[in-house]
């Protein structure tokens, strides 16, 4: 079991490497999929089916818009100016930062032997029974916590309205007739115009 | 010759026939896997999250098969911005809809019986308020990204020409 | 033990390819591989040994989820964590599409010395 997760660890590290060294953009987006679908493997194995298929579903779309990001533009990712002193100060921060995670994963309880948790008692002791769901993931989701969740739909809402507004071709103010069409959303005549080879 | 019939031997859009050929078999495939997800949410794993995205994972696979024109017919993206905006408010009422009993999100309807699909009270109802926004919202923004795409191109198009008279 | 320190190591090379590198698609891996490496770590820190799903099935006695079921809370997270990040995402590329119109490049060096 450990010996499993341990491989897929050192699985995902390898493929971020290849990731963030790759040369070619497309490539590297792909090796980014290594690191997510292992990770949904890491989740099942770990007794999260519910992150599980989330994670790969997700995973799937990541790649479609990434790949949507990097398909029309410059295919390459060689950089014109080499620029040595991030890379070295970077390195040393994060070495020094490695070296105190060390001694303070030492700390932590033992894996696989958490320390009693009060709340996950609770839920796992009486959640069947106050709110009536089976999966108490969902039960501490939409019950429980019910409250995050809200603010979990806003942040959603949040980042999509700002998507759709960055995408905007010009403000309001300074729209013109011919603008309207290319102005994120279509119109109905628009698409009417525009796939009537259909 | 039937509708969809007429979309797969249309060469000009989308991919080869026989990826449309595969996708047509396995959408409703898809579509049925997304709604039990969301809708069987309180007793097996998934729920309004996972369901809302596999779901839009359908209308994205449509999309990419066939072209823009068939997905934006079948869910076009005013939809998709009054199904989000409806869901986000559907899922605030019922919040609210708790107060009667006590509190914010209070689990006001009756716990049912175990493993019955009508049970667990409002769980069910977030589920599904959830899984309609998330498939509208992800679904929003891919057909924002890939409508802006033809812009991408023609506005080099237009750079082009621009230098060109220069 | 080994294996938090291998979902810190991942999050430190999630960083390092947020800071050093110029390519700003480079960049947005950078932060995905960071959300993933913090999600393992959360859920890693929930499980114990011999550990099954929080699910109650049918002919499965409570006493047995009680005993055996991992930590629902950080799973609860996590999904949340998961969803946000595609909305982050889809933010992040529609910017990086946006400066990409304006200045016809994704390195970052470059937009620099464009706008001075």
């Amino acid at each position: 079991m450990e010996i499993f997760l341990l491989v897929l660890t050192i699985f995902m590290i390898v493929g971020s490497i290849v990731a963030i060294e790759a040369k070619n953009l497309l490539s590297s987006v792909i090796s980014v999929g290594i690191v997510g679908f292992s990770l949904g493997i890491v989740f099942l194995m770990l007794g999260a089916p519910d992150i599980a298929i989330t994670q790969v579903v997700v995973e799937i779309l990541i790649l479609v818009i990434l790949i949507r990001a990097t398909i029309t533009t410059d295919n390459t990712a060689i950089e014109k100016h080499k620029d040595t002193f991030p890379v070295v100060v970077s390195l040393i921060f994060f070495g020094l930062f490695l070296i105190f995670a060390y001694f303070a994963v030492q700390e932590l309880p033992q894996f696989g032997d958490p320390l009693p948790r009060e709340a996950a008692a609770h839920y796992l002791d009486n959640g069947p029974e106050e709110t009536g769901a089976m999966n108490i993931v969902t039960a501490v989701l939409l019950d429980y916590r019910a409250y995050d969740t809200m603010g979990e739909a806003t942040v959603l809402f949040a980042s999509i309205v700002g998507a759709f507004v960055i995408l905007r071709r010009r403000g309001r103010k300074h729209r013109k007739d011919e603008d309207t069409e290319k102005v994120g959303i279509l119109e109905d005549e628009d698409i009417k115009k525009n796939f009537e080879g259909f | 010759m039937d509708k969809m019939e007429k979309y797969i031997r249309d060469g000009k859009s989308g991919m080869t026939p026989i990826v449309k050929t595969v996708v047509r078999f396995v959408m409703g495939i898809i579509f049925i896997f997304g709604a039990y997800v969301v809708l069987y949410g309180h007793l097996t794993p998934g729920g309004g999250f996972a369901g809302g995205v596999i779901l839009a994972c359908g209308f994205i696979i449509l999309t990419l098969a066939f072209g823009k024109g068939l997905a934006l017919s079948k869910f076009s993206d005013k939809w998709a911005s009054i199904i989000d905006n409806s869901a986000a408010l559907i899922f605030l009422t019922i919040g609210f809809i708790g107060f009667s009993g006590g509190y914010f999100f209070m689990n006001i309807l009756g716990k049912g019986k175990e493993f019955a699909l009508f049970s667990a009270g409002t769980i069910p109802l977030c589920n599904i308020a959830i899984g309609l926004k998330v498939t509208a919202s992800v679904f929003a923004v891919f057909l924002t990204l890939s409508i802006f795409g033809r812009f991408v191109s023609k506005l080099v198009d237009d750079y082009e020409d621009d230098t060109e008279k220069e | 033990m080994i294996l938090y320190f291998l979902a810190l190591v991942l999050f430190v090379m999630g960083l390092y390819c947020l800071v050093a590198k110029k390519n700003i698609i480079k960049k947005i891996i950078g932060i995905v591989i960071t959300e993933y490496s913090i999600n393992l770590f959360l859920v890693l820190v929930g499980w114990r040994k011999g550990g099954i799903a929080p699910i109650l099935l049918k002919g499965m006695q409570k006493s047995e989820i009680v005993e055996k079921g991992v930590d629902p809370l950080p799973q609860a997270l996590v999904l949340t964590s998961i969803v946000i990040g595609l909305g982050v995402l889809a933010l992040m590329v529609s910017i990086c599409l946006r400066l990409y119109e304006k200045y016809k490049t994704f390195d970052m060096s470059e937009i620099n010395r464009l706008r001075g």
